[in-house]
């Protein structure tokens, strides 16, 4: 059985290299992605479950890459993570986009994974 | 304000009872001159025709008798009882030769031998054919006047007594200021008059100027009232008639006329003071109400204005903070795996303990950043169709255990039948919550607290949460809605009131608080129902 496969996407490098590192610790396959550009490369190269992504970035921003994401990868899910409560969860986004505000638990986050993907409690594979 | 229109709405008012009273006045005043004018020309034309007659009465018997005849007592006796009945008016009769002695007298005085020659007459009628003379009381002390006609060097005389006179000066409908005499030309009364004085007294008038027609004058006496005095000369006699006529009542007379036009203008007057003070006492009292709501809708725009700022900087602070929050969240963690995965580590214990502490400070921080994101977050509002009763009973259902725990009392005023309102069940749950809960903070044990429920208008509906708590000082009450105010000291974020109020805004509601220090607050929701459109 192969385990979660996460991606990563903040602008945020450390946050993304050491929640990569600890998800990764907890057997969960996580990579990290620092922009658009890099996300959409990695999403062209590997299969992920899950793409957890900041809303704002610079260059391509959360909400393109969530886009392109629906368009050509539509069994990727979705989980945005933001710090921000405002304007930007306003617009429409699709059914199957979850919210997680920052800064959250770690395991607040993979029980929201786990969720997403119909996983059952304790099992991360 | 209120003179001035009353001013302006009675002044056209008044000025026309005036012009009216203006009227009635020259009328009356008019009608005054032409009845002067009337009375006298009656009265002189009698006066001069009576006068008239016994002069040519005594002319006739002078021209019918010779003087010899004359000269007899019989025939002077004759002519007189011939004069009395045939005219009247006559007391005696006497013959007077050129030297001024009566030489025959007829009549009750035994005057026969009296000289004349001294009196001012005498020498007066020598001049002319015959003389009229004024009153004078003469040798028989009583008050008289003769008329002499001269025939050769004779005269005949004869007396004529005042009640001739005072007959003419009787004229209908004199009023009791009415007044008509005869004074002579130097200004001695003729007649005994009304008012005016008793005969042979000095007029208290002057003598009117010489006219040879009939002059009226119009002019007021000393206390003001205006009257009309005729004057006429009676030609060839020293008598001046002169007519008096008053109006002394003339206002009254002008109200009794024009009862029904002063009972207008007192019901106008009236009407006009009712209207105009009541008009502008409820004109004044909208333009105050509308200067009190626009200042109260300022303040509201001023305050929504400022809280949406506050809230708008708030969410940006947190936005800035929750990046760098959340790397200290994951790097901590990491420390935490890291620990928790090896033994031996130095001070794996105390590390250990302070990566708790970090983990739940970033926690703390991370609850206030939410909240204060909460502000600028536009949850659209899901408005349907609820029961304000059962949704209150719901939170109270939350707050039920404290409440026993406490001893806090809980009483609901619901009214048997409310309207229902169409709102946001959830934003209202959470308005509701945070009030409740503000009130059972503030309440000691065994206080109380109160929901009631009203409906206001068609369209609004209050719910008021009242408590018996510490109570907010006047200084906080204009605070409390802001973000970070608190009274809770370390138990409060100060954020529950600010959500509370902006819940309440996007709802359409409105949120008011009254609270006295020591005694308790209420905070009173206004909620629209909804239903208008």
């Amino acid at each position: 059985m192969k385990s979660m496969r996460v991606l990563l996407v903040d602008d945020e490098e450390e946050l993304v290299l050491t929640l990569a590192e600890r998800l990764n610790s907890r057997g969960i396959d996580a990579r990290a992605a620092t922009s658009g550009t890099d996300a959409l490369a990695s999403l062209r190269e590997n299969r992920f479950d899950i793409l957890v992504v900041d809303l704002k970035m610079p260059g391509v921003s959360g909400s393109e890459i969530i886009k392109i994401v629906e368009r050509e990868f539509p069994q990727v899910r979705i989980l945005l993570v933001t710090g921000h409560g405002g304007s930007e969860l306003e617009e429409p986004t699709e059914q199957r986009s979850e919210v997680l505000l920052k800064p959250f638990k770690i395991e607040d986050l993979i029980a929201k994974m786990r969720e997403m993907l119909n996983l059952p409690e304790g099992c991360v594979m | 304000v209120v003179p001035l229109t009353l001013f302006v709405a009675l002044t056209p008012l008044f000025i026309l009872a005036g012009v009216n009273y203006y009227l009635f006045k020259k009328n009356m005043r008019s009608e005054l001159f032409h009845q002067v004018s009337q009375d006298l020309s009656n009265t002189s034309r009698s006066l001069e025709s009576v006068i008239e007659e016994r002069l040519s009465a005594l002319r006739l018997i002078a021209r019918e008798e010779t003087i010899a005849e004359l000269s007899e007592h019989a025939r002077t006796e004759k002519a007189l009882q011939n004069l009395k009945s045939a005219f009247g008016g006559f007391v005696d009769l006497g013959l007077i030769d050129s030297r001024g002695r009566q030489i025959s007298y007829s009549g009750p005085y035994s005057l026969e031998g009296e000289n004349y020659q001294n009196e001012k007459w005498f020498h007066q009628v020598l001049h002319s054919d015959f003389y009229v003379s004024d009153v004078f009381t003469g040798h028989r002390k009583l008050p008289h006047f003769v008329v002499v006609v001269k025939q050769g060097s004779y005269l005949l005389r004869a007396t004529v007594e005042m009640e001739l006179l005072n007959r003419l000066l009787f004229i209908p409908g004199m009023g009791g200021a009415d007044d008509v005499f005869i004074v002579s030309r130097a200004g001695l009364m003729q007649t005994t008059s009304r008012l005016h004085g008793d005969i042979l007294d000095q007029c208290p008038l002057p003598v009117p100027p010489y006219s040879p027609q009939d002059e009226v004058i119009e002019d007021f006496d000393d206390q003001g009232i205006s009257y009309s005095l005729g004057y006429s000369y009676i030609e060839e006699t020293p008598f001046v008639l002169i007519v008096i006529r008053k109006r002394a009542d003339l206002l009254y007379e002008w109200f009794r006329s024009n009862s029904e036009l002063i009972g207008f203008l007192i019901g106008s007057t009236i009407v006009i003071f009712v209207v105009v003070l009541w008009s502008l006492t409820s004109v004044v009292k909208r333009i105050r109400t509308g200067d009190l709501q626009r200042a109260q809708m300022l303040e509201n725009i001023e305050y929504t204005n400022k809280m949406a700022a506050i809230g708008r900087l708030a969410a940006s602070v947190a936005h800035e903070i929750n990046n760098p929050l959340a790397i200290i969240n994951e790097k901590a963690g990491l420390v935490s795996d890291i620990l928790s995965s090896s033994d031996d580590i130095p001070c794996k214990e105390r590390l250990s303990s302070a990566i708790v502490w970090i983990q739940k400070s970033v926690e703390r921080c991370g609850e206030v950043t939410h909240r204060l994101l909460g502000f600028t977050r536009k949850v659209p509002v899901r408005r349907e169709p609820l029961d304000l009763r059962e949704l209150l009973t719901e939170v109270l259902e939350f707050l039920q255990k404290e409440a026993t725990h406490r001893n806090v009392v809980i009483e609901t005023d619901f009214p048997q039948s409310f309207p229902e309102i169409e709102s946001d069940r959830g934003q209202l749950q959470q308005v509701f919550l945070n009030i409740i809960n503000n009130a059972f903070a503030a309440v000691a044990e065994g206080g109380w607290i109160r929901l009631s429920l009203q409906a206001i208008d068609p369209h609004h509906v209050s719910v008021a949460v009242e408590d018996n708590g510490c109570g907010i000082s006047e200084e906080h009450l204009k605070q409390v809605f802001e973000p970070f105010f608190s009274t809770k000291g370390e138990f409060g974020t100060g954020l529950g009131l600010t959500i509370t109020y902006n819940l309440v805004r996007k709802l359409g509601a409105q949120i008011e608080v009254k609270s006295e220090l020591g005694e308790g607050s209420c905070f009173t929701v206004i909620l629209p129902t909804g239903r208008q459109s």
